[in-house]
């Protein structure tokens, strides 16, 4: 299995949540898969998918957000794993497919090979720290912390094309739907 | 108004309720100030390119961001403002100790110093640079309000010599 069939079953838990969705591949397949208003797609700034979701969920506590990150883009903001703990907002679910690759730019490996993220996220603090096949999705979604799932996939991207909304059409789209 | 309470008037003037920050001891007072205020959500970060994010997706919300750093914080942010604030024409205010300017004790702050507005004006963002308090709580509001207008960064560079 990889990346996109692990994005088919995320959004099969999707109902009224905020969703944040990872640079490239990742946005491209979601909007493939299920386009729908309240999926914010980022186009640059890789890393910053939990950043986002972490401002989201601390100005919107009563909307609950979930960012559909990558493991390569993780590792580039690794600091946002301690700052979503810290401030732990219960209404952020933070879910990383880690296929051990950067996928979007040619699959090359990640150092994400050689770590467990969930154990990480455990040493970190997180409460809620689990792999998505040991879990009901909606049961973290909903719960009093801060969650960290991983989706363990193979690597390899589909053939989704490239989003044709403009910028400012996904944000304005997104903040209309709040 | 103190240079401290100059940029706190225009902040909350300004209708800023939300801060990420990473630390400049020439905020710390500020920073303070901020931190008990019960309207304004105060957000430390590890990094500055993280806060940019996090003020993307407050605003996202319906919050008034601003970041509150030091001007080596411009280095480490500069693909998050171009490719997630300005792509998306978020407004966002940056308020920056500006080191490495007169009265400088620090060499190595120094050659980031001399770089800022440069790197400012390379990035086709507007900057002010208030010599006092007055100034400095007027060009607060007005960075706001340029930035919101732009759907860029606008920035308040705070030299030594202002504090």
């Amino acid at each position: 299995m990889a990346r996109r069939e692990a994005i088919e079953e995320i959004m099969k838990y999707i109902d009224d949540e905020l969703v944040i969705c990872n640079i490239g591949f990742p946005s491209r397949e979601l909007y493939d898969i299920k386009d729908r208003q309240k999926n914010f797609y980022m186009i640059g700034s890789m890393g910053l998918a939990s950043s986002i979701g972490l401002g989201l969920a601390l100005a919107k506590p009563n909307e609950d957000i979930v960012v559909i990150d990558g493991d390569g883009a993780l590792l580039m903001n690794m600091g946002s794993m301690v700052t979503v703990f810290a401030n732990n907002p219960k209404n952020l679910t933070w879910i990383v497919i880690d296929n051990g690759a950067y996928g979007s730019t040619g699959n090359q490996d990640t150092y994400a090979q050689k770590l467990d993220l969930v154990d990480v996220a455990r040493g970190v603090g997180f409460k809620n720290s689990h792999n998505f096949k040991d879990i009901n999705l909606k049961e973290f979604i909903r719960s009093d912390d801060a969650s960290f799932i991983v989706y363990t996939t193979d690597s390899g991207n589909s053939n989704a094309a490239i989003i044709d909304l403009t910028p400012i059409e996904i944000k304005n789209r997104f903040m209309n739907s709040i | 108004m103190d240079s401290n309470e100059a940029i706190f008037n225009g902040l909350k003037d300004a209708g800023i309720d939300f801060i990420v920050s990473v630390p400049c001891v020439n905020l710390s007072k500020l920073l303070n100030m901020i931190d008990e205020d019960g309207e304004i959500t105060h957000v430390p970060v590890t990094r500055e390119e993280e806060g940019i994010g996090i003020c993307a997706g407050a605003y996202l919300g319906g919050m008034k961001p601003a970041i509150l750093m030091q001007n080596s914080g411009l280095g480490n942010s500069i693909n998050g403002l171009k490719s997630l604030t300005e792509l998306y024409e978020f407004p966002l205010l940056m308020i920056m100790s500006h080191r490495g300017t007169e009265g400088e004790n620090i060499c190595g702050q120094v050659p980031m110093g001399e770089s800022t507005p440069l790197l400012l004006k390379a990035m086709d963002y507007k900057f002010f640079k208030p010599a006092h308090p007055e100034g400095a709580y007027e060009d607060v509001k007005e960075a706001w309000d340029l930035s919101k207008e732009e759907g860029k960064p606008v920035s308040v560079l705070l030299e030594i010599k202002y504090w």
